[in-house]
This record gives structure tokens, C-alpha cells and sequence, in this order.
């Protein structure tokens, strides 16, 4: 697949399992945002995550970071005046698998095989998130998923990404919405709390 | 949507064939636009369902939402609840097959004998659809109303609904007449059948009187060549412009018993005084009403009556009410039963007003000895006709209005009218019933009853007799129950294949004259036509 110039690479993979894989971020802190849908290959699948966690850490195991800014005017200054910093430092970002592509036929379900270490990262753009949307089964697995953050905050999170790429982003919102409603069945309560992160 | 006018309301999730299936919204439909009494079809994976909506319902998916509502001024949850955690739901009643399987193709709708598989397709029900159940204006079927919120016509096949007695039936004000006249155009048009009606409120002759606004027209100024009428109230009729072609006298010697039994109630009489009227009819013979009442004491008794002297003053009492009546004379001058059976063979409508003698003792005396007298004669022609294999006489079908006088449980059986209406049509004859109390019907004569057209009925106990007998009475009850408090009617029984809820035919504009005196001569016109064929056949 022909490499478009409007899609954006912001990582590589350094991790990957059957559920989720883990990019680094090549500039510090340029992370894709929570609940973005982002791709990268394995061969002739593409695999599509749901960003989920985003860490910046220490690029030294057991080095922690050390205040630096107690004689500097500004944060700016502490990176300008340590420029080694930003070598030191490093942002992961970790994206749940929700659906691949394979012969051209998208599935919203895991793919046979985890993502491969160093596979570009890629930021969907608005064309493609709008295709992958069109079913809202990807919502299961996001449902179904044991998580760090909260699980309303990413299921809010990603319809919020994914309705800008939709012109009409309240029938969106409200179509999605029903699918909750429908999947969550008896658990009003957490239905309530995600449409209240949606709502318009 | 492939059909443009069917409109996709949800989908089956449950239900028997005896309670009826339920149907689950679509979100995209509002449980505010649905109402009972709605045509549905429902497409199964063979066959086609049609039904009607009996009862409509809200269902919440956890109870929680109902104890912790969510913020209704939020259109956005609303939005996302509605047809998901929260939505309607419909009782759809299934009462025929109308394609499918062969015998529908080919017979017509069919009665169900399943209901659909799960997950069917529910629709409102189309045009083409309504047509198909109740079938397009013809020589027998009549246009007699629309469905609720449609402009299709509903009909009626009047060939069919004259094979019994029927009855109309609703509280005060709810269109009864209207709808009686309505019918009897159309039985006069459609019908083989001749009516006589006992037009109590003089409201069926000449014209009739309209809720806020001028009078309507009546049988005779729309069909005067099909219909005559007869008054009491001479007088009166003239008074009120009516061209009438005959007046009524009732003479003393024309009174029975049995109309006297009807009136005991009316007449305040015991028991022993009816028991004394048997008993002086055997010794008088004819002249009987009059002899009594020159009784000056018990003592002029004839002999062999034993009659007690406050039963005879009791009965004198009441005998005389009957002898002020201004219509009633010695001997009546003219030959009423012969006068109006003349007409009723020669395919003409009678209409009997009772001009200021409106009076519930009047209607019952007159309506119960000119019904006995001329049923004896129409007894005697089908006994003849078929004895000697010839034509019988045109059915006949007597209108009377406050039926529960005449068929109450203490002399349904004692009268002419509970003969009548037990005989079905052995002679030829039969009742059209109106009456604002049901509940006062003798109940074997209410399941005598072959179509029952029904408008708003409050008194759970009317409500209740009107429905006896029927399968889905749950279901039709409260489509009953919620009709409109005017020109709207439930109608079920011989004559419709499936209980059926209508916005009656408006009647009274100009318009709706032209309609109805048009179809009548077109169907005129066709017959002596036909007639014209047959000569030279
Ligand atoms: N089909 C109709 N077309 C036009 N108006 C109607 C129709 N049906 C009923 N109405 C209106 O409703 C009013 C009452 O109707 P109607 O006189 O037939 O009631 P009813 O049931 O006979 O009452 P009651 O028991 O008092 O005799 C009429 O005066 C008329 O205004
Ligand atoms: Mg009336």
C-alpha cells in the first residue's frame, strides 16, 4: 500500500502482543491522543489499535529524573539549557488491538498474529476512521478489556476522536450511544457515566 | 423502505396465538404516534400477518432507570435511551393471513392459525393492505367509514350483515344515529333487504337534528322514490315540513296481552294485573281494553274471573294511560299493517315517526303490535312460499331504537322482538338494535346478535355484554375503550372477517349527499339495467 503523505507516522513498535501493542513516539512528548485509532503492519496485515496509555518515562531503566528548574525562569528554560534531556526521556504510547485488515476486508476482531517490533506507527486519518467506524463492534472488545485507565474514559475518549472525523458528529455520537446501550445492557450506571463524557 | 406508504414500526419478540404477539419498537418510531385500533401487518417468513394494535406499553431494559430516572433535559441520553434502554412496545392482536400460503392467494384472507416466527417485520398497515382485508366499494360491500388516521375506505358487506340481526350500539351522543342512518342508505342501496324503522326521535324520515348545526337530511329527501313516511303525529309532521304518505291510527281492539306485558313497567301494573289482562283477553276477545275499562267495580266481573279489586284498579290505572294516547281510537279508520306491508313488497323504506309522542309507552305499544302483526304475516308468507315453492317475501329488517325496553331479560322471551331475534332469519326478518345500555339486553339475545357495531362505551357492565362471546374480549376492550366520544366505531362479528375500528363516513355536507345519493343511482341505474337484460333473456 502506497504510503500517503497526509498519513502520519508517529512511532515504532517496541512492544507487541496479541492484544496491544506498545510504539515509541519519535519525538518526546508528540503522543497520539487517547482514544485515536492508529495502524501499523505485520506483512499483509494492517492491525488497528485504540491508543489507550501514554507514558514518558526515563530512557535508563532505574534512572529516575531529577528536579532541575529551581534557578530557571521558565519550564522552556530547564530543556534549553539541558538539551541532553530530550535524549534521555522518551514518550510510550500503548494501543489496544481492535480490528485488522487483511486482503483488503476489514475485520473488527483480533488478527491471527500480534503486531512486528519496529513496524511504523501511524495516526488514521479522518477517511480511514470513518470507514473503521462503520460497525461498532470494535466496542466490545473495548468493553470487554481489563485496563489501567478506567474504561469509561476511553470508550468516552475514543467516540469523542473518532466523531471529528464525522461531519454530523452528533448523530455519530448518538448512534454509537445506542450501541452502549444495547451492550451494556443492565449496567445503566456506567452507561450514564460514558454519555456524559460524550454528550454534546 | 421498498412499499412508500408501509411504515416499519419494529419487530416481533414474543407472544400465543390466543394472547396475541408483542412487537418491540424501533427507536425511529414513537410510541406517541401509535394508537389502538391501528391496522398492522407483519411479515413472517411465510406468511403475512394482518392485525390490529390492542394495546401499546413502555418497557425499560433495567429497573434501575426507573427509580433513578436519567436527566430528561438532556435530548442527547434521551435520544440515545429511546428504542435501546427504554421503548415501546406494541400489542399487536394477528387476525388473518393475507398472503403467503395458497388458500390466502386464492381465497382471500385467511383466518391465523399461528402466529409469526420471531423477529418479524411489523408495518403499518398500507392501502392496498386494508383493501385486501375489507375489500373495495362493490355491489354488496358499502363504504361505511375509514381507519383511524387513513383515508382508505373500510367496507361493509351488507349481503352478509343482513343474514342476522345486528346491533348498534354507545353511550349518549357517541353517533349511534348517524351511523343507523348511514347503514340503512346502505342497505337500501346494497341490500336486497327493506327496512321499517321506528323512528322514535323522528330523526331518520324527513331529517334529523345535528350537535351544533343545522338539521341533516333523512332517508326521504335523499331517496323519495325509495322511501315512505308514516307518522303518528300528523300534525306534528306537518309542522315540521315532512311530506308524509300515510298517518297511523291504533285501535283499542288491536291491543294484545303482550303488549301489555311489555309495558308493565311503564305502566306501573303488578304482576296479577298482566296475569288478569290473560285472563279478561279470553273472555272479551278483541274488545277486551275497552270492556274493562267500563268496569265500574269487580262486582261487573263476568263470570269465572277472579280478579282482585286493587289488581283491577291497578290495571284500569295504567289501561287508561293507554287510552289517552292521542293515536288510538275505537276502531282504527285505516289498515297501518296492511298499508305498510303494501309498501314494504314493493321494495319501499318505511319510516314510522312518532312526532310528539315520544314518549317510551307510546314507542313500545305501537313498535310492539304493528312488529307482531306484520312478523305474523311474514311467518305466514314464507310457510306458503314454501309449501308452494314460490318467491318468499323480501327480507325485511325493523330498526328499533332503545332496545333494552324491548329485550330485557323479564320479557326477551315473552315478545316478539326476543322471537325475532332467536330466529335468526327463519321468516325473513330481521332486527337492527339500537341501544345506549346494552348491559339491559337479555344476554341469549346479545349472542344472537350476528354483528355488533360498537361506539364508546363507559359502563363496564355495557362494555362487558357487548363483548360476551368474544375470543380476544381483553384485547378488544380496551381498543373500545379508548374509541373517540364521536364518530368513531369498533365493529366485529358475522359480517367482518376481522374486528374492525372506524372513523364513521361523515354525513351532513353537502358533499357527503352527493356521495352517497350518486353510488345509490349508479347501483340504480345498473339494476335496471340488468332487469332490462333479463327481459330478453
Ligand atoms: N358520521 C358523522 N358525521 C358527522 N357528524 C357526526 C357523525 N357521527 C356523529 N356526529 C356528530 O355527533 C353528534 C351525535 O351523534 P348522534 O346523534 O348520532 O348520537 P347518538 O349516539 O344517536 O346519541 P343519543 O344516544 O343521544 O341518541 C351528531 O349530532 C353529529 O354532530
Ligand atoms: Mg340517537
Amino acid at each position: 500500500m502506497e504510503e500517503s503523505m497526509q498519513m502520519q507516522r508517529v512511532g515504532e513498535v517496541i512492544e507487541a502482543s496479541t492484544t496491544e501493542f506498545v510504539a515509541q513516539c519519535y519525538e518526546l512528548y508528540q503522543s497520539p491522543p487517547l482514544g485515536s485509532l492508529v495502524k501499523t503492519r505485520d506483512l499483509l496485515v494492517e492491525l488497528y489499535g485504540i491508543v489507550y496509555n501514554t507514558t514518558t518515562t526515563s530512557l535508563e531503566p532505574g534512572r529516575r529524573p531529577i528536579a532541575r528548574g529551581k534557578d530557571e525562569a521558565s519550564e522552556e528554560e530547564i530543556y534549553r539549557s539541558s538539551p541532553q534531556l530530550l535524549e534521555l526521556l522518551r514518550s510510550e504510547s500503548s494501543a489496544l488491538v481492535v480490528g485488522h485488515n487483511q486482503g483488503d476486508k476489514l475485520h473488527h476482531y483480533l488478527p491471527p498474529k500480534p503486531a512486528r517490533i519496529h513496524g511504523f506507527v501511524y495516526l488514521c486519518p479522518s477517511e480511514e476512521v470513518k470507514e473503521f467506524s462503520q460497525s461498532f463492534n470494535f466496542l466490545t472488545i473495548l468493553i470487554n478489556t481489563h485496563l489501567p485507565v478506567s474504561q469509561d474514559e476511553l470508550i468516552a475518549a475514543c467516540l469523542r476522536q473518532m466523531s471529528q472525523a464525522y461531519e454530523d458528529r452528533y448523530a455519530f455520537l448518538v448512534a454509537a450511544g445506542k450501541e452502549l446501550a444495547v451492550l451494556l445492557g443492565g449496567e445503566f450506571n456506567q452507561l450514564k457515566a460514558i454519555l456524559e463524557r460524550i454528550r454534546q | 423502505m421498498t412499499q412508500e406508504n408501509s411504515q416499519r414500526l419494529g419487530i416481533v419478540v414474543s407472544g400465543s396465538l390466543n394472547k396475541g404477539v408483542e412487537v418491540r419498537l424501533d427507536s425511529s418510531a414513537s410510541v406517541e404516534d401509535m394508537a389502538v385500533g391501528r391496522y398492522v401487518t407483519i411479515e413472517g417468513q411465510k406468511q403475512r400477518f394482518f392485525g390490529m394494535i390492542t394495546d401499546v406499553s413502555l418497557g425499560v431494559i433495567d429497573q434501575k432507570l426507573t427509580l433513578t430516572p436519567p436527566d430528561v433535559s438532556d435530548s442527547f441520553t434521551t435520544e440515545v435511551l429511546a428504542g435501546t434502554s427504554t421503548y415501546g412496545m406494541l400489542h399487536v392482536s394477528p387476525y388473518l393471513t393475507i398472503a403467503g400460503d395458497v388458500t390466502s392467494l386464492i381465497e382471500g384472507p385467511q383466518p391465523v392459525k399461528t402466529v409469526p416466527s420471531h423477529f418479524s417485520t411489523a408495518n403499518l398497515a398500507s392501502d392496498q393492505d386494508i383493501e385486501l382485508v375489507f375489500g373495495k366499494e362493490d355491489k354488496e360491500r358499502f363504504w361505511i367509514g375509514n381507519p383511524l388516521d387513513m383515508e382508505t375506505k373500510v367496507c361493509l358487506n351488507l349481503q352478509e350483515f343482513v343474514k342476522r340481526s345486528n346491533g348498534i350500539f354507545g353511550k349518549s351522543g357517541t353517533g349511534k344515529t348517524f351511523l343507523t342512518r348511514i347503514l340503512l342508505i346502505g342497505l337500501l342501496q346494497k341490500s336486497q333487504a327493506v327496512n321499517l324503522i321506528f323512528d322514535m326521535h323522528n330523526e331518520y324520515g324527513w331529517a334529523g337534528t345535528r350537535e351544533g348545526g343545522a338539521p341533516v337530511k333523512a332517508l326521504k329527501q335523499l331517496f323519495p322514490s325509495n322511501v315512505a313516511v308514516f307518522t303518528l303525529d300528523e300534525e306534528n309532521s306537518r309542522r315540521r315540513g315532512v311530506s308524509t304518505d300515510f298517518v297511523v291510527r291504533i285501535g283499542y281492539d288491536e291491543i294484545e296481552p303482550e303488549d301489555i306485558v311489555l309495558l308493565r313497567q311503564t305502566l306501573n301494573l303488578t304482576e296479577l294485573a298482566v296475569e288478569a289482562v290473560h285472563q279478561l283477553f279470553r273472555k272479551f276477545g278483541k274488545n277486551w281494553l275497552q270492556s274493562t275499562l267500563a268496569l265500574k267495580d269487580t262486582e261487573e266481573l263476568p263470570e269465572g274471573l277472579n280478579i282482585h279489586e286493587s289488581t283491577l284498579n291497578n290495571l284500569q290505572r295504567g289501561l287508561a294511560t293507554i287510552r289517552r294516547l292521542p293515536f288510538i281510537e275505537t276502531h282504527a279508520p285505516t289498515n297501518t299493517v296492511g298499508s305498510i306491508l303494501n309498501h314494504l313488497d314493493r321494495g319501499i323504506n318505511v319510516v314510522l315517526e312518532f312526532g310528539r309522542y315520544r314518549d317510551i309507552t307510546s314507542y313500545i305499544l305501537v313498535a310492539n303490535m304493528l312488529t307482531r302483526r306484520i312478523y305474523a304475516q311474514y311467518q305466514e308468507r314464507v310457510e306458503k312460499a314454501m309449501g308452494e315453492n314460490t318467491i318468499k317475501p323480501r327480507p325485511l329488517v325493523i330498526t328499533i331504537e332503545e332496545a333494552h325496553k324491548f329485550l330485557n331479560p323479564q320479557v326477551a322471551n315473552q315478545t316478539i322482538f326476543g322471537t325475532i331475534a332467536r330466529e335468526m332469519r327463519k321468516y325473513n326478518v330481521t332486527l337492527l338494535v339500537i341501544d345506549q345500555r346494552p348491559s339491559g339486553i337479555d344476554d341469549e339475545v346479545m349472542s344472537q346478535i350476528g354483528t355488533k357495531i360498537t361506539c364508546l362505551l363507559d359502563n363496564e357492565r355495557d362494555i362487558d355484554s357487548v363483548l360476551a362471546g368474544t375470543s380476544d374480549k381483553g384485547e378488544l376492550k380496551s381498543v373500545l375503550a379508548k374509541l373517540a366520544s364521536k364518530q368513531q366505531a369498533l365493529i366485529f362479528g358475522h359480517a367482518v372477517p376481522m374486528p374492525m375500528v372506524i372513523r364513521t363516513r361523515e354525513y351532513g355536507s353537502p358533499e357527503s349527499y352527493r356521495d352517497f345519493i350518486s353510488r345509490g343511482e349508479a347501483e340504480i341505474n345498473k339494476q335496471a339495467e340488468k332487469d332490462i337484460e333479463e327481459l330478453w333473456e
